[in-house]
């Protein structure tokens, strides 16, 4: 402890939980912004809306809440795992948590090709020939369902370093703040799904 | 340069680090180095956008076309606007002061994630080069103006998705810089100084670093939805696929209103630190200023629709804003008060930066006034988008921001470069730029009453007198600011050497050496007293001959 507390002499944890949630606050506020442009154009087109969520797979959807559920927990467990000093472990429940974060990207992949492939994506004719508010309803499942994947491959990312960090003795049983952090990054993923996941498959 | 033998450590502007030449600052995670990045880089932009701004107005000293074609103009004014407010009014005075000072005031080493503060200048440059790249991209520059309003942003053949995406990074710097200065506000502050011992440019940083946080996101997707839109035909705002031209215009402004307070608010706050000191009083009603910070930000996340007046809104909705807008003021009105309340009775010391404090105030109160009228429904649905629109945002923020600014470089310039600069050109151009500065905005009102539309390259003939005292009145101001840079330059070089607290301030940056030392603080301090506390004191001001 006595090198490491010399060169940092002014570590504070709280403080660095605090910019975490801030960060955290400004991702759910960008989402807010979309949540905003879900819910006016819902209100002006609701049947529109309605006909056109059930061309979305629910099962699909269900099968990819229950993986990032899942992932939520792993790398909770993560987390308690590093504080009780358990390297080994916890490196194995952050891989095994890229490994769900992985499995959710192939389900989105293969649920964006098949809405490709029957001619459902941005200005294809098929599209272009519905009425506005389905218009309206896949461009923002694009969007939103889009910028969400991006924030699964960031948090992929963020846990990958995680792992790398542990390997290398640089978050350790003293100090894991910076796990916490990647944790709850991930979790922001996980609950901005909870609310994607039922405004475009279950409302139809 | 004679090597004076020091026995403390060296200043910021000298230390070696294991960096060389440039790298030794671009890479710094100094909090002061960075202060100084941003306001080198900060100033570019600004006397670019200002040339912009000089050469529309050339343009509009005489009907029809005079030096450019209306395209020339459209996109002139885009970009004058753009890097105003995203490159120079916003980063302005919370990056470039906030970044020097927050530590120096609440006595701390650096801010809370140095090197996240690197981050967002790196952000910061790559926006604003990404904006000049995007004038030379085929296609030209963009010429929606700063506001990006759909559906014309979608449609034009402009380089729209380089600049939107230069406004997108420049937002995330200025996510991260707020994030930044509330982590270090709430732990970094020395033994002692409790929220109401803080500056109160300090608690305007706060409140504007909460705005930042909460407000920026907003922009930030809706600029990326624009992107997305433009990039692949997604139906968002697009009316022909269904979407809501004014539902982009709401979340235009629920950023844009509040970011006109990340815009004031620091400004107030360099007039709140400038006064007390040059008054020699305690300044009036500290808490309320605090205070009144924090309302501004409330109730200013409420009142964005007062843009919108013409869109056709409900009633009702137009009356809420409407009322919501004058609400507002009146926080902003106490701060005015107080302000004149301190220099009520002071031992009042005319030095430069008061100087500049007193034509914010005063150019401050028209911008404040004009922005009252402008909520009144039926005066604004007379005046919307016309000249007297322009003359009150440029008092705002021109008159108001743009000056404290000047008075913060001027104030705080021995403490940044351990030199004093010469005060007769300083005093110079002050009155060039004040003179200035009326001249061409003034005018502007009766412009807008009369019904002269804004964003126009041409006017109707009746117009012209108005038009050529305004462009008359921009020269002035030109003239002022390069003589004001010019002075500051030349300082930089001949300046005499400034001694630690030039001008008798009661604020922890005072008690270091200039420039400070790396480290800022050898011991952190103890705070015992308010930050201006005159009342006990003689003041022995040691002023520089
Ligand atoms: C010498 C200084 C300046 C001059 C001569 C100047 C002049 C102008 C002119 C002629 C326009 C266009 C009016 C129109 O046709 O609608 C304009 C627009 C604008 N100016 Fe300035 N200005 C100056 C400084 C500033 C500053 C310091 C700021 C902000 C801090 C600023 C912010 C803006 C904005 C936001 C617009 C609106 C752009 C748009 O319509 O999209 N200007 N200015
Ligand atoms: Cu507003």
């Amino acid at each position: 402890m006595t090198t490491a507390a010399a060169t940092h002499t002014h570590r504070d944890d709280v403080g660095s939980r605090m910019g975490m949630w801030l960060f955290l606050f400004t991702e759910l506020i960008l989402f807010g912004g979309l949540f905003i442009v879900y819910a006016v154009y819902r209100f002006k087109f609701p049947e529109q809306f309605q006909l056109a969520a059930r061309e979305l797979d629910t099962l699909v959807g269900t099968v990819n809440t229950i993986i990032l559920l899942t992932s939520s927990l792993t790398v909770a467990m993560s987390i308690t795992a590093i504080q009780q000093g358990k390297k080994h472990l916890s490196m194995m429940l952050i891989g095994m948590t890229i490994i769900f974060a992985l499995a959710f990207l192939v389900n989105k992949y293969f649920e964006w090709s098949h809405k490709i492939s029957i001619g459902i994506y941005p200005q294809s004719p098929e599209l272009l020939n519905k009425p506005q508010g389905e218009i309206l309803y896949f461009g923002l499942y694009y969007v939103m369902t889009g910028l969400h994947a991006l924030h699964v491959i960031i948090g992929m990312v963020v846990l990958l370093f995680s792992m790398v960090f542990i390997a290398t003795g640089k978050i350790n049983q003293q100090s894991y703040v910076k796990l916490e952090a990647g944790g709850l990054y991930w979790h922001l993923v996980d609950i901005i799904w909870i609310f994607l996941f039922p405004l475009f498959y279950l409302i139809s | 340069m004679t090597t004076v033998v020091r026995t403390s450590e060296p200043d910021y502007l000298h230390a070696q680090t294991n960096r060389k030449g440039i790298s030794a600052w671009i890479f710094s995670t100094d909090h002061k180095r960075i202060g100084i990045l941003y306001m080198v880089s900060m100033l570019v932009f600004f006397l670019t956008a200002v040339v912009l701004g000089v050469l529309m107005r050339l343009e509009m000293l005489t009907p029809g076309k005079t030096i450019m074609e209306p395209q020339t103009y459209n996109t002139f004014f885009t970009l004058h606007g753009i890097m105003m407010i995203f490159l120079f009014i916003i980063p302005g005075l919370p990056a470039v002061f906030g970044n020097f000072l927050l530590p120096l005031m609440i006595g701390a080493k650096d801010v809370f994630f140095p090197r996240l503060n690197l981050l967002s200048w790196w952000l910061f440059i790559i926006g604003g080069l990404l904006a000049l790249v995007s004038l030379f991209l085929p296609g030209g520059p963009a010429d929606t103006g700063w506001t990006f309003y759909v559906p014309y942003s979608i449609r034009t053949t402009t380089n729209v998705i380089p600049a939107l995406f230069a406004a997108f990074i420049l937002g995330f710097s200025s996510i991260l810089t707020g994030l930044n200065f509330i982590t270090t506000i709430h732990r970094m502050r020395a033994p002692g100084m409790t929220w109401f011992k803080m500056p109160l440019f300090t608690w305007a940083l706060y409140s504007t670093a909460w705005i930042q946080v909460l407000a920026t996101p907003v922009i930030g997707i809706t600029l990326l939805l624009v992107v997305v839109e433009r990039l692949f035909g997604v139906g968002i705002f697009d009316p022909n696929l269904g979407g809501d031209p004014v539902l982009y215009q709401h979340l235009f402004w629920i950023y844009s209103h509040p970011a006109v307070y990340i815009m004031i608010l620091p400004g107030l706050g360099v007039v709140s630190e400038v006064l007390p000191v040059f008054a020699r009083r305690t300044i009036f009603g500290y808490k309320v200023i605090a205070y009144s910070s924090l309302a501004i930000a409330f109730i200013g996340s409420l009142v964005w629709a007062h843009h919108m007046f013409t869109v056709g809104m409900s009633n009702t909705g137009m009356f809420i804003f409407s009322l919501l807008t004058f609400l507002v003021s009146i926080p902003s009105a106490i701060k005015v008060f107080n302000w004149i309340a301190t220099l009520y009775k002071g031992s009042i010391k005319i030095e430069v930066p008061l100087l500049f404090v007193l034509s914010f105030i005063f150019q401050f109160s028209i911008g404040g006034l004009t922005g009252l009228m402008l909520g009144v429904l039926s005066v604004n649905i007379h005046v919307q988008d016309t000249y007297f629109v322009v003359g009150h945002f440029h008092y705002v923020m021109f008159g108001g921001t743009g000056f404290g600014l000047m008075a913060a470089m001027h104030f705080w310039f021995p403490k940044m470069f351990g030199k004093m600069f010469k005060k007769t050109p300083a005093i110079i151009g002050w009155l060039l730029m004040t003179v200035g500065f009326n001249v061409l905005y003034f005018p502007m009102f009766f412009l807008g009453y009369l019904g002269m539309p804004r964003r126009y390259y041409d006017f109707l003939p009746q117009y012209q007198s108005y038009h050529i005292i305004s462009t008359v009145g921009s020269w002035i101001l030109f003239i002022g600011i390069l003589i004001i840079f010019i002075n500051l330059i030349i300082s930089l070089k001949k300046g005499m050497k400034a001694p630690a607290n030039p001008w008798g301030g009661k604020t922890l940056e005072w008690t270091i050496p200039s420039p400070p030392p790396v480290e800022n603080f050898q011991e952190i301090p103890i705070v015992e007293k308010g930050p201006y506390d005159y009342s006990e004191y003689e003041i022995k001001p040691e002023i520089a001959k």
